[in-house]
């Protein structure tokens, strides 16, 4: 059984009198592991189905099941918990917390997780460590590089092992050889096992990946 | 890292953002401790010198005659037996549960001497009490000192023919006037006022007095409970409380108490406003940062609690500082609003606590609805990239 199945899952927006259809019946099934990029052109439904398939944005009609579990079915706080516990998330500028070090930053997630403070900066220095910035732990988001950032959020989004990595555009900022280095990244966590889902508009980031899903007017084609 | 970690470290490192909303919420906590402050300290003031002007409680001997006495005009009494008071008697009176209340007690001998073809009425007062508590009292010349001087009325100044440096002969004694009283439109005007000593030997009346005037602070308690813990003490007395002058008191007080809650009132609206609008801002400026923390799996409660925490911190930081802030302000313009140069300030703990207690009240009520406003923010909304 595939580890994400998404079915039939359509999502409209009202902007007024009209009705934008951004997903019209989307289906896709990934595997556990699997390195996944969604392309498609602005507008074409990719962010939302990112945002669906993160648990963060209920979809009209269609389900979206994640390991057995159908998420947008559990009750209440239930969602947030399972954000919180199973997915990490690359946002696309980064969105450091701007008061919180890089390692303080990386913690975050484990700000709601029962553990001791050591073993949370712990794992925190570990996953800085793994994206290659264990040498920048007590540095401010404004005294990173743009690169470095990138990292910071990446090694926020993997602290609790997740099970799957979802990523938001993640080189939009960045420059052509910043870029290659980040992606080097993505490939590196998912050759050790990492699924990783990722939104870009950059044909390059797709030979990184195992497969690319291609979206256009809310449809897979 | 704890919830309360990212409280503490956002308002550590965004002081300027920190600093603006506890000058917000200090200055309207402030105020408020300033105004009350004043209030009851000015209130306390002016209740003292209410209650020094003029006696409040009369002691008279029981009597079951009537006065026949209206605005200063007699038309003779009918008493069958005129009573009087043992002067040791009145001692008792500080041995009251109230005693501490009693500004001044001014006891009085009366009766009619002969001065030259003139009949006058002789008073004998202790001139320290009665001065204090009379002092509307202006005197041309000066009070008197010694037994063998006196103070006229201005009527009887007039008739007597004498003024202040005069000598008088009551019963083959001179006696000196050191001063004559203005026109007081009240009875005084027509009295000779000497030492009481001196007027209980003119008048035969050694260890007796006729009456005595009593000066309450109202403070803290009420007249009609000193009333009745002097009659208790002192038998075969009449007490009793000069209702004109407690209820003017009493109405005066009141009126400006509320006056100063009201302006409390308005304060303390107007500062929940400043701290609403911040912590609104504060929030909306957050939108992106609240966004991560919902996309990353916390939940309503907990975005909740972090905001809310940081209005408890800076609120019970801004209760502090609004305390002392207002204090300071409080004794700098009390000497301009009080009417006297004695006043002083009232420190009370319940005002440092209530102060604190309501910016803590006022910081999270305020901030109640920005934090359910975040914790129902939509991530995908606040992040708008995903």
């Amino acid at each position: 059984m595939a580890l994400i199945e998404i079915e039939n899952v359509k999502k409209q927006y009202t902007s007024g009198d009209e009705v934008v259809e951004a997903l019209r019946g989307v289906d896709v099934s990934i595997e556990a592991g699997e390195f996944i990029t969604i392309m498609g052109q602005s507008g074409s439904g990719k962010s939302t189905l990112l945002s669906v398939l993160g648990g963060m944005n209920h979809p009209t009609s269609g389900a979206v099941e994640m390991a057995g579990i159908r998420l947008y079915d559990l009750p209440g706080e239930k969602l947030a918990d399972f954000r919180a516990q199973n997915l990490g998330f690359v946002f696309q500028s980064f969105h450091l917390i701007s008061y919180l070090t890089a390692v303080e930053n990386v913690m975050l997630p484990l700000a709601i997780v029962k553990m001791s403070t050591a073993a949370k900066k712990t794992a925190a220095r570990k996953a800085l460590e793994r994206v290659g910035l264990g040498n920048k732990l007590d540095r401010l988001p404004n005294q990173l590089s743009g690169g470095e950032q990138e990292r910071v959020a990446i090694a926020r989004a993997i602290v609790n092992n997740p099970h799957i990595l979802l990523a938001d555009e993640p080189t939009g900022n960045l420059d052509s050889k910043t870029s290659e280095e980040v992606m080097a990244l993505f490939r590196e966590l998912n050759d050790a096992g990492q699924t990783v889902v990722m939104v870009t508009h950059n044909a390059e980031n797709g030979a990184y990946s195992d497969r690319t899903i291609n979206l256009k007017d809310g449809t897979v084609v | 890292m704890k919830l309360h970690t990212i409280s503490i470290n956002n308002l550590k490192r965004r002081k300027a953002k920190m600093v603006f909303l506890t000058i917000g919420l200090m200055v309207g906590i402030a105020t408020i401790v300033t105004l009350v402050t004043l209030t009851r300290s000015m209130s306390s003031d002016i209740e003292r010198k209410m209650d020094e002007f003029g006696a409040n409680i009369l002691i008279t001997p029981q009597s079951n005659g009537l006065s026949m006495n209206y605005g200063g005009i007699s038309l003779g009494g009918v008493t069958f037996d005129q009573r009087e008071i043992l002067e040791e008697e009145l001692a008792k009176i500080k041995t009251i549960k109230n005693s501490k209340n009693i500004s001044s007690i001014s006891p009085k001998v009366l009766g009619g001497i002969k001065v030259g073809a003139h009949d006058v009425l002789l008073v004998g007062v202790n001139f320290d009490s009665e001065l204090k508590m009379k002092q509307w009292w202006k005197i041309f010349g000066d009070a008197p000192k010694t037994e063998n001087e006196l103070l006229l009325g201005s009527d009887a100044s007039n008739v007597l023919n004498a003024s202040s440096g005069d000598t008088i002969q009551i019963k083959g004694e001179a006696f000196k006037v050191t001063g004559v009283l203005d026109q007081t439109g009240s009875q005084d005007d027509s009295l000779v006022f000497a030492s009481l000593g001196k007027a209980q030997k003119l008048l035969g009346k050694e260890g007796k007095i006729t009456m005595a005037e009593v000066a309450a602070l109202c403070s803290g308690c009420p007249i009609g409970d000193m009333v009745t813990q002097i009659a208790e003490k002192l038998h075969d007395t009449k007490v009793s409380a000069i209702q004109q002058v407690v209820e003017g008191r009493l109405k005066a007080l009141d009126q400006f108490k509320r006056f100063s809650y009201a302006m409390a009132g308005v304060v303390v609206f107007i500062g929940s406003l400043i701290v609403f609008v911040t912590m609104m801002g504060s929030v909306n400026e957050r939108t992106t940062e609240i966004g991560v923390f919902r996309a990353i799996g916390f939940r309503k409660s907990h975005i909740m609690r972090i905001i809310l925490l940081e209005a408890a911190l800076v609120s019970l930081l801004a209760g502090f500082l609004g305390y002392a802030a207002g204090m300071g302000g409080a004794k700098l313009a009390l000497p301009f609003m009080a009417e006297s140069k004695n006043a002083h300030l009232i420190w009370d703990s319940s005002v440092a606590f209530g102060s604190i207690g309501l910016a803590l009240t006022l910081g999270l009520l305020a901030s109640l609805y920005p934090a359910l406003h975040a914790s129902k923010m939509d991530p995908t909304e606040a992040l708008r990239a995903l």
